[in-house]
């Protein structure tokens, strides 16, 4: 068995061959992501036991005969802002180094009730706040095309695993481009479904009105059958839908003669160099595959950027003053008074970027600078919604980069905030809509860094997105 | 300038973080470089457009309301197990109110 590019339907194969038994799968590949992990740093912990009954609950199955779940023995990562009850969750923070939940995230029950098996949690910027990985408490990640570079983020630990063959498939969260960012960086499968698609419930809160779990895959069949499984609407989330789930990985047909795809204008005039040129051949084979591609504007975009970092600061600084040092995180060493621990534990516990969003966010929210920044953010996303609408009545889907350039030198972009906030040009757009988004492989640069090709949808139509990826995947490497 | 130490100092107050010195002259600059890009947004036109707080989709108003069903809470020893500190069934803090 090649557990390194294993796949769902590959899993499903073995198991019902009897060439290897659930729990002869799930100790392998424990060993083998354990024995791999140095080189990238990109799980944080393992849960051995917990994978182990899972496997051994999936051939007690097999053994009655019963009907296996879609997931059935896949072993599966976890990002650590994800709760997992009993497994410690970190959030990439210093604060959470030793809290250890007491109840499971919605996606996670979803998950092994499918028949999934939770190999670890996975390593990420703090609290889900970069694009490189690099403000993980615990240690960078390193890119496992290219190990001196940034696997991308926030989901950087999630993305490499993929990659790395230490996981089939893995669970990320996006809020302004972080599943697809660093599937982009690692050559890999990255979702971002519809706001609302998949319960947030378990999901450690960062900017509420953007925060979405999403799946990674090898292919696009694996990561859809993945949130095929998650999604739903849940009781514990309110703003989870209502909206019916298909049953995505059955509708793959590989046919998407005469789509209709939008190339935005205003994202193609930014991009330069390599991955512009390898975006430009992936469009040219969407044409070969008989999609009718014209260019469309989306006027907002230049604003995007503004509009994004107020709203997820402002919305951050409320969700993250519940680490204060009293219920579940760490406390500073002997505070003198109540407020005093408060301030210590917090100024010792964040690091440097949480630290700078808290600070932004408090500002754009306190007295006097609200109407200036925060409603007027709030409006700004309202045309960045507008743009997209109006595009989707032209077109039925949307084909875009993810991000302005490769996976860049660990350490390089470190020191400049804001051209690293800069960089997230392509990805907030869609996270601000709420609308479906996703990164699938689009080639590499000349030096072997991957490009990812990002394809938007309408709301809830996450299965013209995966059919369009799934029929560029099939017609081979770029 | 678009903000100062001193109000660096006094937002850090309101978010309760304590920073060093260091800290506050980096984060001036941070935040001074990030609000000169803000200032991008005075140039969209907004005035026909209404606030978009949340993804708004059409449903009606209690559609995802859950019904309201009693179930038992989370209990005492689970929501005590991460506590930096607990005691009596309680999380302790340092002294709020002098006798």
């Amino acid at each position: 068995m090649d557990i390194a590019s294993l796949t769902i339907d590959g899993v499903r194969e073995g198991l019902r061959a009897r060439r290897f038994s659930a729990t002869e799968l799930a100790a392998e590949a424990l060993r083998f992501a354990q024995a791999e992990n140095p080189k990238t740093n990109a799980y944080l912990h393992f849960s051995p036991e917990r994978a182990m009954e899972a496997a051994a609950r999936v051939d007690e199955q097999i053994a009655r005969g019963e009907e296996l779940g879609p997931l059935a023995g896949v072993p599966v990562a976890v990002k650590d802002v994800i709760v997992t009850k009993g497994v410690r969750t970190t959030c990439g923070s210093k604060l959470l180094a030793n809290y250890v939940p007491p109840y499971d995230a919605t996606a996670i029950v979803k998950l092994e009730q499918a028949g999934g098996v939770i190999l670890g949690k996975t390593n990420c910027d703090e609290f889900a706040m970069g694009s490189s990985n690099e403000n993980s408490a615990f240690g960078p990640v390193r890119n496992p095309v290219a190990p001196d570079r940034v696997p991308g983020g926030s989901s950087g630990g999630s993305a490499a695993v993929v990659a790395q063959g230490t996981a089939v498939v893995s669970l990320g969260s996006d809020t302004g481009g972080s599943v697809r960012q660093p599937a982009s960086f690692c050559g890999v499968v990255g979702v971002t479904p519809t706001y609302g698609r998949v319960s947030r419930y378990g999901l450690t809160a960062f900017a509420s009105s953007l925060d979405h779990i999403g799946p990674f895959g090898r292919s696009v069949k694996d990561a859809a059958t993945l949130l095929g499984v998650i999604a739903g609407r849940d009781p514990a989330d309110s703003t989870s839908a209502e909206a019916p789930v298909p049953d995505y990985s059955a509708l793959l047909d590989g046919n998407v003669k005469g789509l209709k795809l939008g190339l935005p204008r205003e994202y193609l005039k930014d991009l330069t160099g390599e991955s512009g040129e390898l975006i430009a051949r992936g469009v040219e084979r969407l044409k070969g595959l008989g999609c009718e591609v014209r260019e469309i504007g989306l006027p907002s975009t230049d604003y995007a950027i503004a509009c994004y970092y107020i709203i997820a600061t402002a919305e951050a600084s409320s969700n993250l003053a519940r680490y204060d040092g009293v219920r579940y995180t760490t406390r500073a060493a002997t505070p003198e008074t109540l407020a005093d621990m408060y301030r210590k534990t917090r100024g010792e516990g964040f690091g440097a970027e949480c630290k700078r969003r808290i600070m932004l966010g408090t500002y754009v929210l306190s007295a006097g600078y609200y109407d200036a920044y925060y409603l007027k953010a709030q409006k700004v996303r309202a045309l960045i919604a507008r743009d997209f609408a109006q595009a989707f009545e032209q077109v039925d889907a949307i084909v875009a980069p993810v991000s302005p350039f490769p996976a860049f030198k660990l350490g390089e972009k470190v020191d400049d905030p804001v051209a690293m906030y800069l960089s997230d040009i392509f990805t907030i757009t869609g996270s601000l809509a709420g609308i479906p988004c996703m990164s699938v492989p689009c080639g590499k640069t000349v030096e072997g860094l991957p490009v990812g090709m990002q394809i938007l949808a309408r709301h809830f139509d996450e299965t013209t997105m995966f059919r369009l990826a799934d029929a560029f995947e099939k017609a081979g490497e770029l | 300038m678009k903000i100062t130490e001193k109000e660096v100092r006094y937002v850090a107050g309101l978010a309760n973080l304590q920073l060093e010195e260091g800290e506050v002259s980096r984060l001036q600059a941070d935040l001074e470089s990030i609000l000169e890009h803000f200032d991008k947004l005075n140039e969209a036109d907004t005035s026909d457009v209404a606030p978009m707080s949340q993804v708004l989709f059409d449903a009606g108003d209690t559609a995802t309301l859950r019904a309201d069903v009693p179930a038992p809470p989370l209990g005492n020893e689970a929501a005590l197990a991460n506590a930096p500190q607990k005691g009596a069934g309680y999380f302790k803090v340092p002294k709020v109110i002098e006798r």
